[in-house]
């Protein structure tokens, strides 16, 4: 078994992660610190003059409605970050409890979780988002987050209880039990723990299935709301001025094309870190 | 001497093709208080599966049967549930397990994982409980005990380790110890300096050891009785001395004569013919009969365990009818 200080830090040790790690954190520390420095993103200093190309001025242009659209790639990045952190947060907590639960108790406990997976999966998750996000007419983004983390689990509560399994018949979780452990110290301990390695893993790509998610619901008009600045949004907003004002929409997919790449990167650089096989 | 633990006619047994296999078949013995006794046999004897199965340990599918007994003082073990049977676990019986290297959590440090052992029995808060935590690693003869205590398993060697799950055990100081091949994966040199701290614990604890082993070796001078395993079942029982003075079982002679010696004369070892079969392939009568240099003119009869002498027991026939 591979304590997750060795896996991280033997995938800090592989190119591509690094490179993926630079381009996330300029990505963060641009959605972080760009709005700080820029105007509102929802402020239309000069309705006249829209659909600007990039300039000195407006390095990303300005959209038709004239925002500058620098301003609303970084304040979109926040958004878009912070529901794909917390969904995946979400998600992985709830796969995690429901893997550790069928993999521990196993018998009728895990028979009913997995048919539950089972049939949950065999919806696709954007169907699956759809329908629930038509219930709305506006989402709140609360409930958005919430909607994206709820249906994201099934895959993540297989892995755990995969690991749960090789791990209840481990010696140190056999010695805990011989030692008086109850089954919340077995499985908040010994079992949880030590399946942190392929949870890490699962929640990275996770991040970079939810940001091509909200995107891809934004731009269908179902995800996050107008004015909130969104990348997904942004580019529903610039398909009509397509061909007179690219870069209203060029710049925001390529935030979310470089973001989704480097949480990939990192993602795929974990998984061989924690492949005993791997190079 | 007040007997501390009494396993009496214990069966164990695990569905198979053909019915059910009893791996453990009527294992009977007592253990004292103070003392430490052997339980010795080759792998797949079914020494392993006795020790799990007295703190209901027994691997599913595993079934111990219900008309078994093991009494800890006046406590029917094989009756308590849940949070009784957790009590118990670690509190009043420790155990050690025979892979040092894979028996600790590798994610947690040993000051933690020892506190945690204490925490688990006893009402103290995480800094007392590393205080003592540290003076357990003292004890089972680890330097620099409160730099070890920060140390992940991986940091240490397998007899550290093995000092480590020692300490665990000993963290809500039990009454009995029962020590599962506590050295088959470490060195010589250390094997004999774990097995001092175990024996100095017993000492100083007065706690009693049931030492689960498959080498006869160390068996002499730490135990002070010896019972050897065979097929599942006890085929002779001794206090240790009696026992290596006059190994009176075909099956345990045949132990000894495998043993190589330092002294008297050099001449060839002689094995045992043969291996263990396994719980599906058990012959009627003398579980010992097809591998037997002597095979009794009874033994198509399964014999009891026979008086061998004082205090010795054993399950040959040729002990009522030596020919």
């Amino acid at each position: 078994m591979i304590p997750l200080a060795r896996v991280v830090g033997s995938a800090g040790r592989r190119g591509p992660a690094r490179a993926g790690a630079a381009i996330l954190c300029l990505v963060i520390l641009g959605a972080l610190v760009a709005p700080i420095f820029l105007q509102s993103p929802t402020a239309q200093p000069d309705i006249q003059h829209g659909g600007q190309p990039p300039s000195p001025g407006h390095l990303m242009g300005t959209d038709q409605l004239s925002r500058d659209v620098l301003t609303r790639v970084a304040s979109g990045g926040r958004v878009s970050l912070a529901v794909a952190a917390v969904a995946v947060a979400l998600s992985v907590t709830i796969g995690a409890l429901f893997g550790l639960a069928a993999g521990y108790w196993g018998g009728a406990v895990d028979a009913l979780i997995m048919r539950l997976v089972d049939a949950a999966l065999a919806i696709p998750r954007l169907f699956l988002l759809l329908l629930l996000l038509a219930l709305w007419e506006r989402i709140p983004l609360a409930a958005f987050i919430l909607i994206v983390g709820a249906t994201g689990w099934f895959g993540t509560s297989r892995l755990v209880r995969a690991e749960v399994l090789r791990l209840r018949e481990t010696d140190y979780v056999r010695a805990a039990r011989a030692l008086g452990a109850g089954p919340g110290r077995i499985m908040f301990r010994h079992l949880l723990p030590n399946a942190l390695g392929p949870l890490l893993v699962a929640a990275t790509l996770g991040i970079g299935e939810v940001i091509l998610l909200e995107a891809g619901l934004s731009f269908l008009g179902l995800g996050i709301q107008p004015p909130t600045p969104s990348w997904g949004g942004m580019i529903f907003d610039a398909k009509e001025v397509l061909v007179t004002a690219p870069w209203a929409s060029v710049f925001p997919a390529l935030a979310i094309a470089l973001t989704v790449l480097s949480v990939n990167l990192i993602g795929d650089a974990l998984r061989d870190a924690l492949d005993p096989q791997g190079a | 001497m007040t007997t501390l633990l009494e396993v009496r006619d214990l069966r164990v047994s695990f569905p198979a093709a053909a019915g059910q296999v009893w791996p453990v078949d009527g294992v009977s013995f007592a253990l004292e208080q103070g003392k430490t006794l052997a339980l010795v046999g080759e792998s797949g004897c079914g020494k392993s599966l006795t020790s799990l199965a007295i703190l209901q340990l027994v691997p599913a599918p595993g079934v111990i049967d219900p008309a078994s007994a093991i009494r800890l003082g006046a406590t029917d073990l094989l009756a308590l549930r849940g949070e009784a049977l957790r009590q118990v676990r670690g509190r009043r019986i420790g155990m050690i397990f025979q892979d040092p290297m894979t028996s600790l959590n590798p994610v947690f440090t040993v000051g933690d994982q020892i506190a945690e052992g204490i925490r688990a029995h006893f009402d103290v808060s995480r800094r007392s409980a590393l205080a003592r935590a540290e003076a357990l690693l003292g004890e089972v003869g680890i330097g620099d005990a409160a730099g070890r205590l920060g140390a992940y398993p991986h940091q240490l060697s397998g007899g550290m380790r093995q000092r480590v799950m020692i300490a665990i055990a000993l963290a809500a100081e039990p009454e009995i110890l029962i020590a599962d091949e506590p050295t088959t994966a470490l060195d010589v040199t250390v094997q004999a300096q774990i097995l001092e701290v175990l024996d100095g614990l017993r000492a100083s604890r007065g706690m009693a050891i049931l030492l689960i082993t498959h080498d006869l070796g160390i068996v002499a001078g730490r135990a002070d009785r010896v019972a050897v395993m065979y097929a599942g079942q006890i085929v002779e029982e001794a206090p240790t001395a009696e026992l290596f003075a006059r190994p009176s079982h075909p099956y345990t002679q045949g132990l000894f004569a495998s043993v190589p010696r330092l002294t008297g004369p050099v001449g060839r070892l002689t094995p045992i013919r043969g291996s263990v079969p396994p719980p599906t392939a058990w012959p009627t009568g003398c579980r010992f009969r097809p591998r037997c240099p002597i095979v009794h003119a009874r033994s198509e009869t399964m014999p009891p365990l026979l008086a061998a002498g004082p205090d010795h027991r054993m399950r040959c026939w040729i002990a009522e009818d030596p020919r």
